[in-house]
């Protein structure tokens, strides 16, 4: 099997921690964010990883290598000279997906859920159709596409943009299974493969629905990723608590935490829920974590607060500090002792002596 | 036999409103500041002026308000005989001078010195003493300079450089005068009773030409309006020069920089009196007044600017900074508190912030245009805050419960 994955461009939605690495490799609950697609779609028998991305960052390729040799796949960077949308890119890699019989995934990079592709295959192959997309269900459809299917029937009827009144919950996923047949029905031009494609093989009676069961989650901005945080904590806890901090750890408050095994953690601190500490991160004493993500190498020193923010790469929040309301603190931001942010979106290298008590941009 | 003596004209309940929400559990002159109350700064500069031995302290609170903080101030200034002395109404800051004059005169002193109790300062009592032994006028006031745009808010004075002569004196002028104001402070030769006894004539006399505007508040005598300014036209009016510091306290905010001001000051004149760091703690940064009988844990860091009750509780690796802490106060582990007041008997919980902006030199307002003012965070008596919220920029009323995190906001 094959699989496209649709990275796209500067990740500016996630910024600033795009400014420092490409998307794909933030790292999302201690693992870069393609890093979960890559093991799961590697389980599922996939050989051939196709990467369509605008432009193609060499930091990218350079980690793209050790996982082609650890999860043993090939992966190719398809590289757009010009946007081309959602199903331009099916067209641009059609060397690959269209090499042998067998279908192929398609996914958005920016999504975050119990990854059911080996189900997914199956359902598709026995179907035997030429397309089957994920759907899952929201509370809040209007906000979204979404999808009828014929009376009792996985068969897709129609779909419906932002209805006002409710006909459906279920929503598009952004991951697919598709035939290569339908590479015949793609152009090599910039193309929505929601509003150009997937209408038409629906028309045909050729697209199926497969629901997914549990969480869902586009991470694609710094308020998601961390509700996608909670959501991935929440589900490890029931499918693997053994990768979260044992809930009887004295600093553990309200269970599903993950720390990082090279990380350090002070005296007296209360920490979670939902809380990842990254690798080689200090965590000082009486510090208080709920809601957040330290990456890599940053430090939390004594006695500081923080909530439902991101603290970047190799990052240092001083004494008594206090973050909240989504801050996100790009690589090498340095939050000064007793200093209060509230939704700061902090650039690297920049040092913050003064309150931030408005969310805004520091450049 | 006495040269000196003083008074200390301390206001009355109704005077101190701008200090609320302070004032509702005490006179604005006995709040602590930098571990003792407003007017003890007063009687120790007080204490310092050799031949002055009586001290008056003249306001319309009631007497058992001041009977106790005169007894403990008795044990503290041995070489003082101080009294309070109370108004049987308001009778404006000269009309209670007048009133009692008896009192003043009693002894013969020569000269006495007159201080508004709403000010902080070094008192610089000696050396306006040398420089009204100089002149032969009738009055040497404390004057100092202060940012032009700010000059209207204060009593504004020309002088004439050579002599420190008064030329003119405007009580809140419209516009800009001068920079250097009138700090509250003045030392009289008795013989302005005489001036008083005049003014108290001139008001009468033009009370009666203008029958028809006459008002109980006429009544009064204003020692700024009435006596000074009539004192510079007969050139019996000097002024003394500080570069000292000098604070009002007007507003319950304005009580951080005068604390820090007196702090300072202390730690020149008797640095034993304030904390000290030790190496195991706790770290005391700049000048920081702890009472004996409170606990401070050694994980905690305090300071700069800080003054700490009787019997507060300051848990483990907790931050203070510019801020007043009063008495029986409970502070959590890990909380913060910054460019604040916590009042009497307050409870803040674990990892808890409650963080005031730093004071501007000089009073503002409390609100402009509708939205609170950035200033020092005030909890009244009795405020419990819960864990882990942040209080920031908030004034909040006596024995309120805040459960969640307000921002600059005033919690009734």
């Amino acid at each position: 099997m094959k699989a496209l994955i649709l990275v796209g461009g500067f990740g500016t939605r996630l910024r600033p921690l795009t400014l420092t690495l490409p998307k794909p490799l933030v790292e999302f609950a201690n693992k870069p964010m393609i890093l979960h697609q890559i093991e799961n779609l590697a389980k599922a028998g996939v050989k051939d990883i196709v990467l369509a991305v605008n432009y193609r960052p060499e930091i990218m390729v350079a980690t793209l290598k050790q996982y082609e040799e650890e999860f043993g796949v090939t992966i190719t960077f398809s590289v757009e000279t010009e946007p081309l949308g959602t199903a331009g890119p099916l067209a641009l890699a059609r060397d690959i997906l269209g090499k042998d019989d067998t279908p192929f995934f398609v996914l958005n990079s920016d999504i975050i859920c119990d990854y059911p592709f080996e189900q997914l295959r199956d359902f598709h192959l026995g179907h035997g159709n030429e397309g089957t997309i994920v759907v899952t269900k929201v509370d809040d459809p209007s906000k979204y596409g979404v999808i009828v299917n014929q009376a009792d029937s996985t068969r897709i009827e129609r779909f419906v943009e932002k209805p006002k009144e409710f006909i459906s919950n279920k929503i598009n996923a952004g991951i697919y299974v598709l035939s290569p047949s339908v590479l015949d029905r793609i152009e090599l031009k910039p193309t929505s493969i929601e509003k150009e494609v997937f209408p038409y093989i629906a028309q045909d009676g050729q697209l199926h629905t497969f629901d997914l069961e549990g969480f869902w989650m586009d991470v694609g901005q710094p308020k998601d990723f961390l509700t996608g945080t909670c959501l991935y904590l929440s589900h490890l806890s029931k499918k693997k608590p053994q990768e979260l901090a044992n809930p009887t750890l004295d600093y553990v408050h309200k269970g599903n935490v993950m720390v990082h095994p090279t990380a350090k953690i002070g005296k007296d601190c209360r920490i979670g829920p939902n809380v990842v500490i990254g690798p080689n991160v200090v965590i000082g004493d009486g510090v208080r974590l709920q809601r957040c993500v330290v990456l890599q190498g940053a430090k939390v020193k004594d006695y500081a607060w923080v909530q439902s923010s991101i603290i970047g790469w190799h990052s240092s929040v001083g004494r008594w500090s206090r973050l909240e309301g989504c801050s996100v603190l790009g690589d090498d931001v340095t939050i000064n002792d007793e200093i209060y942010v509230n939704g700061g979106s902090i650039l690297p290298h920049k040092g913050i002596s003064n309150n931030i008590t408005e969310p805004q941009i520091i450049m | 036999m006495s040269t000196f003596k003083a008074v200390i004209l301390v206001g009355g309940p109704s005077r101190a409103t701008r200090f609320r929400p302070l004032s509702l559990d005490v006179p604005k002159p006995l709040f602590p500041v930098a571990g003792a109350p407003v007017v003890s700064h007063h009687l120790r500069a007080l204490s310092k002026v050799d031949g002055l031995k009586e001290v008056l302290i003249i306001g319309f609170f009631e007497d058992n308000v001041f009977s106790r903080f005169v007894d403990d101030a008795a044990t503290e200034f041995p070489n003082l005989h101080i009294r309070y002395l109370r108004e049987y109404q308001e009778l404006g800051t000269a009309g209670g001078l007048y009133h009692f004059r008896d009192e003043i005169l009693r002894g013969n002193p020569q000269q006495f010195f007159v201080i508004h109790v709403d000010i902080a300062s070094a008192f610089p009592l000696n050396e306006m003493v040398e420089a009204h032994m100089k002149h032969r006028g009738l009055c040497t006031m404390l004057g100092t300079k202060v940012p032009r745009e700010q000059a209207t808010k204060y009593g504004c004075l020309v002088a004439k450089p050579s002599t420190n002569e008064v030329l003119h004196y405007v009580e809140k002028p419209d516009s800009f005068i001068s920079d250097l104001i009138s700090c509250g402070v003045f030392l009289f030769d008795t013989a302005v009773f005489g001036e008083m006894k005049k003014a108290i004539d001139r008001k009468k006399d033009s009370t009666e030409e203008n029958d028809y505007l006459w008002t109980p508040s006429d009544d009064k005598l204003r020692l700024e309006q009435d006596l000074l300014r009539p004192l510079s036209e007969q050139h019996k009016l000097y002024v003394h020069v500080t570069e000292n510091f000098w604070r009002q306290i007007k507003t319950a905010g304005s009580s951080i920089p005068a604390n820090a001001a007196y702090l300072e000051l202390i730690k020149k004149e008797s640095p034993e009196k304030l904390a000290q760091s030790k190496p195991e703690g706790p770290e005391i940064i700049g000048a920081v007044y702890i009472h004996p009988s409170a606990h401070v844990d050694p994980t905690a860091k305090i300071g700069p600017n800080v003054s700490i009750g009787p019997r507060v509780t300051v848990g483990k690796g907790v931050r203070i900074k510019d801020s007043i802490i009063l008495d029986n106060v409970q502070l959590g582990t890990a909380s913060c508190v910054l460019h604040s007041v916590i009042g009497w008997n307050s409870k803040i919980g674990k990892w808890t912030r409650v963080e005031g902006s730093p004071a501007s030199d000089h009073n503002i307002d409390m609100m402009k245009n509708g939205v609170k003012s950035q200033s020092i965070t005030i909890l009244g008596k009795e405020v419990l805050v819960a864990d882990e919220v942040i209080v920031r920029n908030c004034i909040v009323l006596p024995h309120k419960e805040l459960k969640s995190s307000f921002h600059s906001e005033i919690l009734m």
